[in-house]
């Protein structure tokens, strides 16, 4: 089987985002794989144990996402290719839509499994657009995938509900929490990444001029929200403090 | 200023969903003098398109096909992109939900189309518009223009204000045939979790349990609330993968991102994923025994103290007083 995982490096949202004039300071911030991606990462791994096969991850980004590449090989994935998006003006979605559907288009493909969103743009629009830029069948938010022959058996998470789903290969998936527990790389497993194929790739290897890849949209501008005044904690006795609360709610804030 | 919004509607359980008017508005503020032409795909739709004309389209389009009695990304592609073949608009908007997050981007990428997703408001000037969208996880925001071609958005839920309705507001209701045709994705079941009610990420207020709730029983306490309050009940992931509720009801980087009027987190601590999912609600309250709680950080009010004493007596009160 032919398995592709489009993967992230992002930054590490549960650390504090600091922004000078609309740029994120990235100094001395912590980044991993998008936690959807190792999902992604870890069924792809999955299917290969189950049906056999190579498991490819693909990147598009800058030389700094090695990192996080071989992590991902050292989780079991067997090559790696990075395209480097650094001649990319005003990069958006459509951009990487049309990277990755470059890299794909003289690809053998069985499946790509991807995050259903990154944390720090948080659109989930590439895995889609890129499946429709392929002829691939897409389902986004998956929580289960079995795989017969070329037919796929899927549960997807729908704002709570499951669709069951039976889909065709070839097959573009979007990973959703609870879809499995990503695995740990292992010592030997991290010591075999280290030699493990990556391919760097550039918008030249890639037959794709600057104007093809320039965003549609553009982001002017980045800024924190303002900072909330600190809370009121209530004081005193609780039958006093509820009805403080309530009357807050009702006067001062209005909401109910 | 004048220009052709199209505003894809979404009806759930024969219903629809409110951001589908949502849509409407924020298109009258892009549109100008131009239109704003409500979209409306399924099965047999068209007895519930005037409802868009009431909250505010010019004309709406429908496309009935059996094919399209449940949501398929080619199905509905195939009858999305027919309607925007024939209408050429300057813009398509559509609800950030399970459905817009799905469809929008695939249509985008058949018609060659940048999109701004999940955007919480607008600053409209003229023929410009600049989108703001959370990144992130919601602890910042960014400002998206479009370069080029179609202004393209997917909006969230409770953000952007509808109209008030109108049933005096007449306009046309056309069908436009297509042959909805060789679907890829065949949905055998859907099987529901979420209760009847209030829609998590529509309701006004929700009352939301963490893993201090101690057990699935203790639930009640935050229906008697919600039900008092016409609001609806959410749940931390640490309360869901304790089982004390379903995921249906998970609030947070996974599970729903919610913007009520109130919300009020009880007996959770304010862990990153779950606030990601509610930050930006316009009053928070926390109630919790441990006063250094993170959610006490976001909150507006706080009480500190046992939920199962506070959230009976808080439940009397606002009986007492909305009575």
């Amino acid at each position: 089987m032919n398995i592709y995982v489009i993967m992230k490096r992002t930054f590490d949202t549960e650390e504090k985002i600091q922004i000078e004039n609309g740029i994120v300071n990235e100094d001395g911030a912590e980044f991993i794989i998008n936690p959807y991606d190792e999902y992604a990462i870890e069924e792809a791994i999955k299917l290969k144990e189950k049906h056999g096969g190579e498991v490819t991850l693909v990147t598009v980004g800058d030389e700094d996402a090695e990192k996080q590449i071989r992590t991902g090989l050292a989780m079991g994935a067997d090559k790696a290719v990075l395209i480097e998006d650094e001649d990319v003006e005003n990069g958006d979605q459509y951009s990487t839509q049309e990277l990755l559907a470059a890299y794909f288009k003289d690809k053998e493909v069985d499946i790509i499994l991807g995050g259903n969103i990154a944390v720090d743009g948080g659109s989930g629009q590439v895995g889609p657009r890129l499946a429709e830029k392929l002829g691939f069948n897409h389902v986004t938010s998956i929580v289960k995938l079995e795989i017969e022959g070329s037919t796929a058996f899927i549960e997807r998470d729908v704002e709570g509900d499951q669709e069951i789903i039976e889909v065709q290969l070839p097959l573009l998936v979007t990973a959703q929490q609870g879809l499995n527990e990503p695995r740990y790389p292992s010592l030997p497993g991290i010591m075999k990444a280290k030699k493990k194929p990556l391919e760097t790739l550039d918008l030249d290897d890639l037959d794709l001029e600057e104007e093809d890849v320039e965003g549609k949209t553009k982001t002017v501008d980045r800024y924190l929200p303002p900072e909330k005044a600190a809370g009121r904690i209530l004081e005193g006795e609780l039958d006093s403090q509820v009805s403080e609360l309530v009357s807050l709610l009702k006067n001062e804030a209005k909401v109910i | 200023m004048s220009k052709k919004i199209l505003v894809v509607g979404e009806i759930r359980d024969g219903e629809f969903r409110h951001v589908s008017f949502e849509g409407i508005g924020a298109a009258k503020q892009l549109s100008g003098d131009g239109e704003t032409v409500g979209v409306l795909l399924g099965k047999s739709v068209s007895a519930l398109a005037n409802k868009m004309i009431h909250f505010g389209a010019d004309r709406v389009i429908t496309v009935e096909h059996d094919n399209l009695s449940q949501y398929t990304p080619e199905g509905f592609t195939q009858a999305l992109q027919a309607v925007v073949e024939q209408e050429n608009p300057d813009g398509i908007l559509l609800g950030h939900t399970s459905m817009g997050k799905d469809l929008a981007p695939k249509l985008a990428s058949r018609i060659g189309s940048g999109l701004v997703s999940d955007v919480v408001s607008m600053e409209v000037s003229g023929d410009d518009v600049v989108f703001i969208r959370p990144i992130y996880s919601g602890k910042a925001f960014e400002k998206i223009t479009v370069e080029e071609g179609l202004t393209f958005a997917t909006i969230r839920p409770n953000n952007i204000p509808a109209l008030e309705k109108d049933e005096s507001r007449t306009g046309d209701v056309a069908s436009l045939e297509v042959d909805v045709k060789d679907l890829q994705t065949i949905i055998k079941e859907v099987v529901k979790n979420t209760s009847s009610g209030i829609d998590l990420s529509e309701a006004s207020v929700i009352v939301s349990g963490g893993r201090g709730m101690k057990g699935e029983e203790n639930f009640k306490i935050l229906d008697e609330l919600a039900e008092v309050l016409n609001g609806a009940v959410g749940a931390s992931r640490g309360a869901c993968d304790a089982e004390y509720c379903d995921y249906a009801l998970q609030i947070g980087q996974t599970g729903k991102v919610v913007t009520p009027d109130l919300y009020i987190a009880v007996g959770l601590s304010g862990a990153i994923q779950h606030v990601a999912g509610m930050s930006n609600s316009k009053i928070i309250v926390a109630i919790n025994k441990d006063p250094e709680a993170e959610i006490f950080q976001i909150a507006d009010y706080g009480i500190v103290g046992d939920l199962f004493d506070i959230v009976p007596k808080l439940t009397a009160e606002f009986k007492k007083v909305l009575a």
